[in-house]
């Protein structure tokens, strides 16, 4: 009998805290740079995030490598002399979301969050608190986010001859798509 | 005895849901990722060293227009301007059709000549889940003399006319402003000045650039023409120079003692000395455009 309950428990116990993650490898940040003489769009789609719904603790990361530009040579400038992907592969963001209380993962629709957190570019942290929205859906949760990032503040370096083409505040856009994470 | 293995079960709820500790990465319980290719990109920031082809290709889809410039011999003197009164030039376009094929054409001064090429990467070096030490590129060029018949009252065949030029290009990027080259080099004139000297040349290039900015760096190639197969009047081909890179451009400024650009000039005609100041100042200027977009988006 106590075989039975102790057994009974910790499948409950362990099951209950397996749902409280979700995550993605396949997640989608863009950024968008809007200066006089050109704008500037590149998308990743392979970002990998992470979100545990019972702390709120939330982490993005994506290669740097994979952001695709229209043009090759912007893609090989952005890796070789912007944000340097051989010496920093990689960006990430560990953050919490603060009112995850306030979200109802058992209802559907869609939530205002509020996030803070640690944001690592070029191998530079800077704390951001971004505003995002969490959409349920059924089993998936799914992260939007859209935020100003300075390239001076990660010490991004921009000539003064491409001034005009890369702006001061590039906005990036987040989304992931989170499924349940089954161990 | 309940009471225990209740304590037991709450022990693990406890572990399960306080596991994820303070600064571990919830990243990590995805466990390892799927390893990547990481193939080594710009090892030249163009297509070319300075006259020699680089490992480098343009992108699939990518116009690159080329503006190059020989001035005249820098030991000219101040009557010359240091030899720039003089300049010969070379206007080109390269096309990506792939990412690993390009092509391209040009025409220069230099014995109104018309040149055309391919250059296919072979092997991409590269870390991860394949691994290969270096690049490997082949190159093969064309070249038409278009100059007035030195003996037109001979009879002369167009195929006098053509050069062919064929390369391996094998290079690899040391370190992210290392990168190293050799070529070795076939050359083959259909009509040659006396029977003395070979149709068939056999050259080995070496390369090479330092970064010493990520948007200057410092370049190098030496062509060495094995002995006895060219007129004494020849020598090889040394030049120096550096890249600047702004936005979409790149500079070439270079030092070289070849005049002509295009293979079969440079590599079995130049007739300059370093050591008598026989130095052409010189520049190339790449102007590329994105002619297609090859993005792809999962979600489309």
């Amino acid at each position: 009998m106590k075989t039975i309950i102790t057994v009974l428990l910790i499948t409950v116990t362990t099951a209950l805290s397996a749902q409280t993650k979700y995550f993605t490898r396949n997640g989608t940040v863009t950024f968008f740079s809007s200066a006089p003489m050109e704008d500037i769009t590149a998308e990743n789609y392979n970002a990998t995030a992470v979100l545990d719904t019972e702390t709120g603790a939330v982490e993005f990361s994506v290669l740097m490598k994979s952001f695709n530009f229209k043009k090759a040579l912007m893609q090989e400038h952005f890796n070789e002399n912007y944000v340097e992907s051989d010496k920093f592969p990689k960006s990430t963001f560990k953050a919490k979301i603060v009112n995850m209380d306030e979200i109802d993962l058992s209802k559907d629709g869609s939530y205002p969050a509020q996030v803070e957190g640690e944001m690592t570019i070029h191998g530079v942290t800077q704390s951001i608190s971004p505003e995002g929205t969490i959409v349920v859906k059924g089993e998936n949760v799914k992260l939007e986010s859209k935020f100003i990032v300075k390239p001076e503040d990660y010490d991004i370096e921009i000539p003064d001859v491409v001034r005009e083409k890369i702006a001061k505040e590039i906005e990036v856009t987040v989304m992931a798509d989170l499924e349940p994470l089954k161990r | 005895m309940i009471r225990h293995s209740l304590f037991i079960a709450l022990l693990f709820a406890y572990a399960s849901s306080y596991g994820q500790e303070e600064g571990e990465s919830l990243l990590d319980l995805l466990g390892e990722e799927e390893e990547v290719t990481n193939y080594a990109s710009a090892s030249f920031k163009t297509t070319r060293i300075i006259n020699s082809q680089s490992i480098e290709n343009v992108a699939e889809g990518v116009l690159d227009f080329k503006i190059s410039h020989r001035f005249g011999r820098v030991n000219g003197g101040l009557s010359e301007f240091f030899g720039l009164d003089q300049a010969t030039i070379r206007l080109g376009l390269d096309y990506g059709i792939t990412d690993r094929l390009m092509i391209g054409i040009g025409r220069s001064t230099v014995q109104k000549a018309i040149d055309g090429f391919a250059k296919y990467k072979l092997l991409r070096q590269s870390t991860g889940k394949k691994n290969m030490p270096v690049t490997l590129s082949l190159y093969s060029s064309i070249m038409v003399n278009a100059q007035p018949w030195a003996n037109p009252e001979r009879e002369n065949y167009f195929s006098s006319r053509l050069f062919y030029t064929h390369q391996i290009l094998l290079g690899r990027k040391f370190s992210n402003g290392t990168s190293l080259m050799l070529m070795p080099t076939v050359v083959h004139r259909n009509l040659v000045e006396s029977t003395a000297i070979e149709n068939t040349v056999y050259a080995l290039g070496i390369g090479g650039r330092q970064k010493l900015t990520n948007r200057l760096a410092l370049t190098f190639e030496y062509i060495y023409v094995l002995p006895d197969q060219i007129a004494d009047i020849y020598t090889n081909s040394l030049s120096i120079g550096f890249d600047i890179e702004t936005g979409g451009h790149v500079f070439q400024l270079h030092f070289t003692n070849s005049l002509g650009m295009m293979d079969k000039q440079y590599i079995t005609e130049t007739t300059g000395e370093w050591g008598k100041g026989d130095i052409h100042f010189g520049f190339n200027i790449s102007r590329v455009f994105t002619l297609k977009d090859t993005r792809i988006n999962p979600q489309e």
